[in-house]
């Protein structure tokens, strides 16, 4: 025992060493897990307040756009607004009466803290947590489309994987051609995302518009995610290769709104139920 | 002894901000990336134990990680500098050794030596991050492409904050 406990304290730093590095691959093992609830992160409330100074030096160089993109955004929602008014008046479409239903999405604004776009698994953290209601697992929007899920949630700040993650995938259709397939990052460019499993048989061109299809219950449906640049179908394979232009520019990210699915619970559990029963 | 400990707590902090606030919003190219905290290690005196290195590895690397949202990684690779260090240092001792009490700068040893005592630690300490982070060598030339870069970027950051801060002999 004597002899163990020299032969230990003598190569201590050997020891030290090899116990530190386990520890290090088990946070990154835990990190890379979908929905941890780790709190030692960026959502850690010094660590953010930090971040967020730097983050308000770049974000007021950026103002002026800020402000024009908010300005156009609410001039569509008005026009958009209207016209449903006006298609409510004139051709009686009859209103949705359930507010469970009508109800189903709530958006809760954020201000971003910090963000990145050059690595391969990027992660933006945001002013909002638990206690204003932000859970793991909610999408999040910016002005211009899809920006990202909810990873961690801490009391006043949360961490989301950004749509520029490796490991990140979300369900997407070809606006009016009705294919649906998945995006995914592949970690090279900033400015375009992957839409992966559109069939052979579709015939996606550029210029299309790809929205998210709302299948798996963290998206609604119908967010913008960019448009097609290219689309090249190789001898082989059974998918078409698909690059899709992002509309989000995650470079100026600067706001989002993160999205709170009220009847996810319900939608999960019954899909729960489904699976179960099938096995 | 105790100020030099004091004064490398504060140089703690100060890396660690620097590298939050400022150097993690300095990408050059998309790819060339400045981690300029793995200075810190570099340059800690001769005298400190193996032990007390690869601790305070750990604890920059982890500190480092929070304001990355990525735990654990920093951490991975800095532990392995930290440990390597002084291997690295026994293999190019210089003819009459290191005097204790010096750290491993250019003032003390002289840019070529610096350069080679340098630049492979901290080449595997970007190695290890950034196929890590990509978990696999799925993007290899790209991956590359970033590691090289970013080497030659925090090497040459390092080399000239040592020129324009005045060293003194002895913290």
């Amino acid at each position: 025992m004597e002899r163990l406990l020299k032969f230990i304290y003598e190569y201590r730093a050997l020891f030290a060493f090899l116990f530190l590095e386990l520890v290090s691959v088990l946070l990154i093992v835990e990190n890379n897990q979908f929905q941890s609830s780790a709190y030692f992160n960026s959502s850690n409330r010094v660590a953010a307040s930090i971040l967020g100074f730097s983050q308000g030096v770049r974000e007021y160089v950026s103002l002026g756009t800020i402000n024009r993109q908010l300005a156009e955004e609410n001039a569509i929602l008005r026009t958009t607004l209207e016209q449903r008014n006006q298609r409510i008046f004139a051709d009686q479409i009859p209103v949705l009466k359930d507010s469970v239903l009508s109800n189903r999405f709530e958006y809760i604004e954020a201000k971003v803290v910090s963000n990145s776009t050059q690595f391969y698994k990027n992660y933006i953290t945001v002013d909002k947590g638990k206690l204003d209601g932000i859970e793991p697992g909610m999408a999040a929007i910016s002005i211009s489309g899809a920006a990202g899920k909810v990873k961690s949630v801490s009391d006043h700040f949360s961490v989301l994987i950004s749509l520029l993650h490796t490991d990140e995938m979300v369900s997407c259709v070809v606006k009016n051609k009705d294919y649906f397939g998945t995006a995914q990052w592949d970690g090279a460019d900033a400015r375009f995302t992957n839409l992966r499993y559109i069939p052979r048989h579709a015939n996606p061109s550029p210029g299309d518009t790809v929205v998210t299809s709302g299948y798996n219950a963290i998206f609604p449906k119908g967010i913008l995610v960019g448009v097609i640049r290219t689309a090249t179908l190789s001898e082989e394979s059974p998918f078409w290769d698909i690059q899709v232009a992002l509309a989000q520019d995650f470079s100026k990210l600067s706001f989002v709104e993160l999205v709170k699915s009220n009847l996810k619970n319900e939608r999960d559990s019954l899909e729960k139920v489904t699976i179960s029963e099938i096995r | 002894m105790i100020r030099s400990g004091i004064v490398h707590i504060f140089l703690f902090f100060v890396y660690v901000l620097a590298q939050a606030v400022f150097l993690k919003n300095l990408v050059l190219f998309n790819s060339a990336f400045c981690f300029l905290y793995v200075a810190f290690i570099l340059l800690l005196p001769f005298d400190l134990s193996n032990l007390r290195i690869v601790l305070i590895g750990f604890l920059l690397g982890i500190t480092i990680d929070i304001f990355y949202s990525s735990m654990g990684l920093h951490a991975f690779a800095t532990v392995l500098l930290s440990y390597m260090r002084s291997y690295w240092l026994s293999v190019i001792t210089p003819q009459g050794g290191y005097d204790t009490g010096n750290s491993p700068t250019i003032s003390t040893n002289g840019v070529q030596w610096f350069l080679v005592y340098a630049i492979p630690l901290v080449f595997i300490h970007h190695f290890v991050l950034f196929f890590l982070e990509a978990t696999g060598f799925d993007m290899f030339w790209f991956t590359m492409l970033k590691i090289i870069g970013s080497l030659l970027f925090n090497m040459t950051v390092i080399i000239f904050l040592q020129l324009l801060v005045p060293q003194r002999r002895k913290i």
